[in-house]
């Protein structure tokens, strides 16, 4: 089985997807000869041509827009935002126009939307925001978010065959940093939570980069059991694999790196407290990022985005509760 | 040289191609501009057309637009046009009554006045090609295929209509006959029908999208997106802008400094004012543009000149319409106009009108017998399990 960076997996899964079904096509800004801003459509250009790797003006609205009447005529497009901040130049087209298409007109929008997300690096405001909740709470778009490579190709393949609108967030810091195992040639991974590690004292339940930080956090801690629960598909949410992992640990950390006020952790921790109630051993614990923009300056951004100490000290004090 | 020929175009009314150039006056000029003295259509000449305007001075040209017709209309698409213009308006008068006698919930939105906005246009399209309807363009689901119970239904919320409950009065289309409903917010179809012309474009098909917009929503970003894009990718999609002189309450002269027609020559691509009460004019217009654009030379722009004749919606007494502006449009009654072309054919018009009256009778009947929707359904069919993609509709136009 071959290694591959984060970043890699996804360009495999988009060749993949290309190369197997003409309906497939990829569109964006600076997606073609430059190859993306962060390189994931690299060569693309060279093996598929200028209509299937569809460089585009500076529109998100228009991306989306036409992505969706693209896609009711029966193509499938992977539109690109380069950066997962301006999906908000976007936001209309993919709530108003994609979400309830089906709903009130039978009709199936066959779109994935890629959206490079989330800090650690000095982006600041404009260029580290992680904007799934806002979609989340909008009917009709699902919403994934891989933490590993494996997950990251599966899940975008999946998302570019689903008749449905698909947000894919994938999380820039796991770009290059994150490497694994990715089976060769074509695989669907079910938008559905996976257990990253098994434990029995405390569960800590993350998606994106928060399942890296949350394993750093809990390798070591005098000998707790932690388990580490990936959710990896926001809507659908796995409201099982929640209340199974709930039930068998009986102790929540939630983990967001998004701002905490109506974060998907939020919707997470209202669904333990509401069905899991009888289960808990203490309080549904959250650590989220502030309600604060993303500062650039590398001391402010890590005093605000969750760090493996403050996941540390949340389920240390949680373990002792 | 293309804003060269503009100006000429605009300035000479001996250009020849300066055709369909009724553009009647806009809010506040009334009185100021005589029926004979219209402008002249902002947009470039093109070569070997065939105008529907010779050479001449306006008033007569005016005079001889009211009754020109389109050579590429056989006398049945001409009495076709004139039927789908009755049933919009018969449609939508039965609807009022509905909305007032409490059978249509929300509120009710009508296009009387504009039926030849869209029934022209419509006509004109192939039933391969798509179109994303906007509130006043009833005409253009009744040309496609979709039968007057479910129009009924679906002002009614019942389960047989098109949305079935789901959405209300005109926010519907009808896949299976190759159009995307409408959203509120406008001008977003214009960016559904560019990507649906992408898709065709792609594809290397001859086909064409086309939709329609108004002009309050010619302010927002996404007509700019659209209009750009187009342009920029040679797109095979129709943009016509409904210019009913008012968005709401709001006059085009608080709306726009320059006639958004004008800005399409910006944006690359021609740019076309046409008498939006003359249904044949509409026609041709379109089917100019849509010739174009399956020739591969891209989008084109339509500004139909119409009068909303009625409020925004029910509710919306209209106060802030001079009297003298809705007389002066009366008079200009696109279906009074057909009716004439109609009658000198020798048709029974008034044996027409009984037949549409008829269907229009039997349909809400239909309509009427037809359940609510259940409760626990609005819950389902969120999320599609298998594709579900747009379908062909009725190609009407004999020239097809």
């Amino acid at each position: 089985m071959p290694t591959m960076t984060y970043l890699q997996a996804i360009s495999d899964a988009m060749r993949l997807e290309m190369r197997a079904d003409e309906r497939v096509f990829v569109m964006g800004e600076d997606v073609g000869v430059f190859g993306g801003a962060f390189k994931v459509t690299d060569g693309f250009v060279d093996e598929f041509g200028p209509e299937r790797v569809m460089d585009t003006p500076l529109a998100e609205s228009a991306i989306i827009g036409t992505a969706i009447g693209a896609a009711v005529e029966g193509l499938r497009p992977i539109a690109e935002m380069q950066f997962s901040d301006f999906v908000s130049c976007g936001f209309d087209q993919l709530v108003n126009v994609a979400g309830k298409m089906f709903y009130r007109q039978g009709l199936s929008v066959n779109i994935t939307v890629r959206l490079p997300s989330g800090g650690g690096f000095s982006g600041g405001p404009f260029h580290s925001q992680n904007p799934e909740a806002w979609f989340m709470h909008s009917p009709g778009l699902k919403v994934v978010a891989p933490s590993t490579a494996e997950d990251a190709k599966g899940l975008l393949i999946k998302a570019v065959r689903d008749p449905n609108p698909v947000l894919f967030m994938e999380h820039k810091h796991l770009y290059r940093r994150v490497k694994g195992d990715v089976p060769e040639g074509s695989y669907e991974t079910e938008f559905r939570a996976r257990v990253a590690r098994e434990g029995t004292d405390l569960v800590v339940i993350a998606y994106g980069a928060m399942v890296h930080t949350a394993l750093e956090a809990t390798a070591d801690l005098d000998g707790a059991s932690v388990e580490v629960l990936d959710l990896r598909s926001l809507v659908p949410l796995d409201e099982e694999a929640i209340l199974a992992s709930v039930r068998k640990c009986s102790k929540v950390v939630v983990v967001d790196e998004a701002n905490q006020m109506c974060a998907a952790g939020a919707q997470v921790a209202a669904l333990i407290a509401q069905y899991a109630w009888e289960d808990l051993d203490g309080p549904v614990v959250r650590v989220a990022t502030p309600d604060v923009p993303i500062p650039f300056s590398p001391t402010l951004e890590q005093a605000v985005l969750p760090q493996v100490d403050d996941v540390r000290e949340a389920v240390r004090e949680l373990l002792e509760y | 040289m293309r804003h060269m020929a503009t100006e000429a175009a605009r300035t000479d009314p001996d250009v020849p191609g300066g055709d369909v150039a009724a553009r009647p006056p806009r809010a506040g000029e009334a009185g100021l501009i005589g029926e004979g003295e219209r402008n002249v259509a902002a947009r470039p000449a093109r070569a070997g057309e065939a105008g529907l305007i010779g050479e001449g001075e306006r008033e007569e040209r005016a005079s001889r637009l009211a009754g020109e017709t389109s050579s590429r209309l056989t006398n049945a698409d001409r009495v076709g046009l004139l039927r789908a213009m009755l049933s919009m308006r018969g449609i939508e008068e039965r609807a009022m009554m509905l909305y007032r006698q409490g059978k249509v919930p929300g509120s009710f939105y009508d296009g009387f006045g504009q039926e030849a906005v869209s029934a022209g246009p419509a006509w004109a399209m192939h039933g391969h090609d798509r179109l994303c309807i906007l509130h006043r363009d009833l005409a253009a689901h009744v040309i496609r295929g979709v039968t007057l119970e479910r129009i009924f239904a679906q002002y009614m919320g019942r389960a047989g209509g098109i949305t079935g409950g789901r959405d209300g009065n005109v926010h519907f289309g009808e896949r299976r006959v190759g159009c995307v409903g409408m959203v509120s917010m406008l001008p977003d179809m214009m960016l559904v029908a560019a990507g649906l012309a992408m898709a065709f474009k792609l594809r290397g098909e001859q086909r064409a999208a086309l939709t329609w917009f108004g002009d309050g929503s010619t302010s927002r970003g996404d007509f700019h997106e659209a209009m750009n894009w187009a342009g920029v990718q040679k797109l095979p999609v129709i943009f016509i802008l409904e210019n009913n002189q008012y968005a709401y309450s709001t006059p085009t002269a608080s709306q726009f400094a320059v006639d958004p027609v004008e800005r399409a020559a910006a944006y690359g691509f021609p740019g076309l004012s046409v008498d939006g009460n003359d249904v044949e004019a509409m026609f041709e217009a379109t089917r100019e543009a849509r010739a174009r654009a399956i020739a591969g030379e891209g989008p084109s722009m339509i500004e139909a000149v119409t009068m909303r004749m009625h409020g925004h919606a029910a509710h919306d007494d209209m106060k802030y319409v001079p009297a003298e502006q809705i007389e002066e449009w009366r008079r200009k009654d696109p279906i009074d106009r057909q009716v004439r072309r109609v009658e000198a054919l020798g048709v029974d018009v008034a044996a027409l009108r009984a037949e549409v009256k008829a269907e229009i009778d039997a349909a809400v009947e239909q309509a009427l017998a037809m359940p609510m929707p259940e409760g626990e359904t609005a819950t389902d069919r969120v999320f599609a399990d298998e594709p579900a993609l747009l379908e062909d509709g009725a190609s009407r136009w004999s020239g097809f």
